[in-house]
C-alpha cells in the first residue's frame, strides 16, 4: 500500500509498505531516517521513541498504516539546522551518552517532558523516562542531562 | 493482507461484518508485538484510531461511558476525579509512551488475565457496550471474560465503550511487579467501597485463567461492616476482619506457576494486597465520613 505522511514538516510517500509493517521499519527502511532506533520491537526500551500528531509514542507499536496523514516528528527533526536542540547540546555537555542507541529514544522523551514541566522534579524525569531503557550510562548522567535542559530552558 | 481504514464507527462495523477475521488496531500496543513477532499474520488490520466518536468520553446519568479509543493518558487526566480506581490502575500501565497510546478497549479486545483495567472495571461493576450491524448489547463486566485471553465478542462485534459508574467513594487498585514501571502483574488487585448500597466490590487480576471477582471476600466484608453499623459511623478496621478478608481474596484466585511467579507466591501476595489496600480504602471512608 502506499502511505503518505509528513515527517519533520516535510510531506513523504512511500509505496509497497507492507501492511503489518510499523511506522519504526517505515522512517528507517523506506524513509532514509535511521535516527529512531530498533532494539527490541515491542514497547520495553523506548529507543525508537518518535512524537506522532505531537505525541511521543513507541514507533514499533504504531503500524505504518496508522501515519498515513499524520505527522511524525523525530529526532533528526529537533535540531534546527545546525544547531541542536537544547536536550541534544545538554546530552552532549553531561556526558550522557555512551554507545548511544538508547539516546535518540531518550531525547524525544526529555524533549516532550520539557515542554510540558518547564522545571520538572528528580522523581518527574524518572518518570518521563520510565519508558527508555539505557544499558551504558546507568542513567546518572542522563538525569544531569535533562535537568541542565531543563534549566537552559528556562532561563 | 488488508489495511482498512474506516472513518466511522458504522463503517468499521460494516467493514467487520464483511471480513469478521480482520483484527482491529487502536493503539497498537499488543497487536503490533504479535506482528513484529510473526506470532500473528491477520488477513486484514482494521484501524480504529481514524474514528473519532471512539476518542470520546461522556456521562449519564451517574455512569461514565469511555470510548474504546481513549487511551490511559486521557483517562488519567481526566477522568480521576469520576473514575478513581481506573486511572490508579492506568497510571500503573507500562510507561508514558505505552499510555500515550494503548486503550481501555484494547485492554478489553486482549483480555489478557493480567490486564491492569479488569479488576478495577470488575470491583467497580461496570459493563462493556459492544456493537455489531446487527446491534448493540451490553456486556457486564463479570459476564465479559470467557478464558486466557478470551472474551464475550461475537466475530462480527466490535468494543464500542466501557461504562463505569461515576463515584466519590475510595477505590484503590495495587499490583506486584518486579519494578515501578513497565511491569505485567505478577498479582493484582482491586476494592471499590459502594457507600451507597453499604457493600464492597473486590477482584483479582493475573492469579486465575481470567480476572475475577472475589464474591466471599465481597460478601464477608458487606456482612462485617452492616453488622457493626460501620458505613453510619466508621471505626478502624480490626486486623481479623482485614485478615479474613485478604485469606478470602487468596482463595478466590486459582494461580499457576509461571516465571513472573509461583501459584504460592501469587496467593500470599494477594491476601497482603487485598490486607493493604481495604486499609487505605476504608481509612479514606473514615475520613471522608468524619
Ligand atoms: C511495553 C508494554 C508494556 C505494557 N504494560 C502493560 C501494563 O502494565 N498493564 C496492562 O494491562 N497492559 C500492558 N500492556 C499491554 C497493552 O498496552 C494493553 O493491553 C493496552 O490496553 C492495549 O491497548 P491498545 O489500544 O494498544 O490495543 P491494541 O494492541 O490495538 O489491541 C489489543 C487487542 O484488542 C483488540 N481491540 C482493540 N480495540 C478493539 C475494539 N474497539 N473492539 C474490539 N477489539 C479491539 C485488538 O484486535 C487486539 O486483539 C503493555 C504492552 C507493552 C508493549
Ligand atoms: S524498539 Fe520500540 S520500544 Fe524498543
Ligand atoms: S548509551 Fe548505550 S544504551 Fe544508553
Amino acid at each position: 500500500m502506499r502511505v503518505n505522511v509528513t515527517v519533520n514538516g516535510e510531506q513523504r510517500q512511500a509505496d509497497e509498505v507492507w501492511e503489518g509493517e510499523s511506522l519504526l521499519f517505515l522512517l528507517r527502511e523506506r524513509l532514509g531516517l535511521p535516527g529512531s532506533k530498533n532494539a527490541c520491537e515491542q514497547g520495553e526500551c523506548g529507543s525508537c521513541t518518535v512524537y506522532l500528531d505531537d505525541v511521543p509514542v513507541c514507533s514499533c507499536l504504531v503500524a505504518a498504516g496508522q501515519a498515513q496523514g499524520r505527522e511524525v516528528r523525530t529526532v533528526e527533526g529537533l535540531a534546527q539546522g545546525d544547531r541542536l536542540d537544547p536536550v541534544q547540546e545538554a546530552f552532549v555537555e553531561a556526558g550522557a551518552v555512551q554507545c548511544g542507541f538508547c539516546t535518540p529514544g531518550l531525547v524525544v522523551a526529555a524533549h516532550d517532558l520539557i515542554r510540558r514541566v518547564p522545571d520538572p522534579g528528580d522523581p518527574e524525569i524518572r518518570e518521563a523516562l520510565a519508558g527508555n531503557l539505557c544499558r551504558c550510562t546507568g542513567y546518572e548522567k542522563i538525569m544531569d542531562a535533562v535537568r541542565l535542559a531543563a534549566r537552559r530552558a528556562r532561563s | 493482507m488488508d489495511f482498512l481504514r474506516p472513518d466511522t464507527f458504522a463503517e468499521a462495523l460494516a467493514l467487520k461484518a464483511g471480513q469478521p477475521e480482520a483484527v482491529p488496531i487502536a493503539g497498537g500496543t499488543d497487536v503490533m508485538v504479535e506482528l513484529n513477532f510473526d506470532h500473528r499474520r491477520p488477513a486484514a488490520l482494521l484501524d480504529l484510531t481514524r474514528i473519532a466518536e471512539l476518542r470520546e468520553w461522556s456521562v449519564a446519568d451517574g455512569v461514565v461511558r469511555i470510548g474504546a479509543g481513549v487511551p490511559y493518558v486521557r483517562v488519567i487526566e481526566e477522568l480521576g476525579d469520576r473514575l478513581p480506581g481506573l486511572a490508579m490502575a492506568s497510571r500503573t500501565v507500562g510507561s508514558p509512551q505505552i499510555r500515550n497510546r494503548g486503550t481501555v478497549g484494547g485492554n478489553l479486545g486482549a483480555a489478557s488475565p493480567a490486564g491492569d483495567t479488569h479488576p478495577v472495571l470488575l470491583a467497580g461493576d461496570a459493563a462493556v457496550e459492544v456493537a455489531s450491524t446487527r446491534g448493540t448489547r451490553l456486556i457486564p463486566a463479570t459476564e465479559f471474560y470467557l478464558g486466557v485471553k478470551r472474551n464475550a465478542l461475537r466475530p462480527d462485534e466490535l468494543i464500542a465503550a466501557v461504562h463505569v459508574p461515576e463515584t466519590r467513594a475510595p477505590q484503590q487498585f495495587s499490583k506486584v511487579g518486579t519494578r515501578n514501571a513497565m511491569v505485567i502483574a505478577v498479582c493484582s488487585f482491586a476494592v471499590a467501597l459502594h457507600p451507597g448500597e453499604r457493600r464492597v466490590g473486590a477482584a483479582v487480576g493475573s492469579a486465575a485463567p481470567t480476572p475475577r471477582r472475589a464474591t466471599d471476600a465481597e460478601e464477608f466484608l458487606t456482612g462485617e461492616l452492616v453488622a457493626t453499623n460501620q458505613w453510619e459511623s466508621p471505626k478502624p478496621l480490626k486486623d481479623a476482619v482485614k485478615r479474613r478478608f485478604g485469606e478470602l481474596v487468596a482463595k478466590a484466585a486459582s494461580p499457576i506457576d509461571d516465571v513472573r511467579g509461583s501459584a504460592a507466591y501469587r496467593k500470599h501476595a494477594l491476601s497482603v494486597l487485598a490486607c493493604r489496600t481495604l486499609g487505605w480504602a476504608w481509612q479514606d471512608y473514615t475520613g471522608k465520613v468524619a
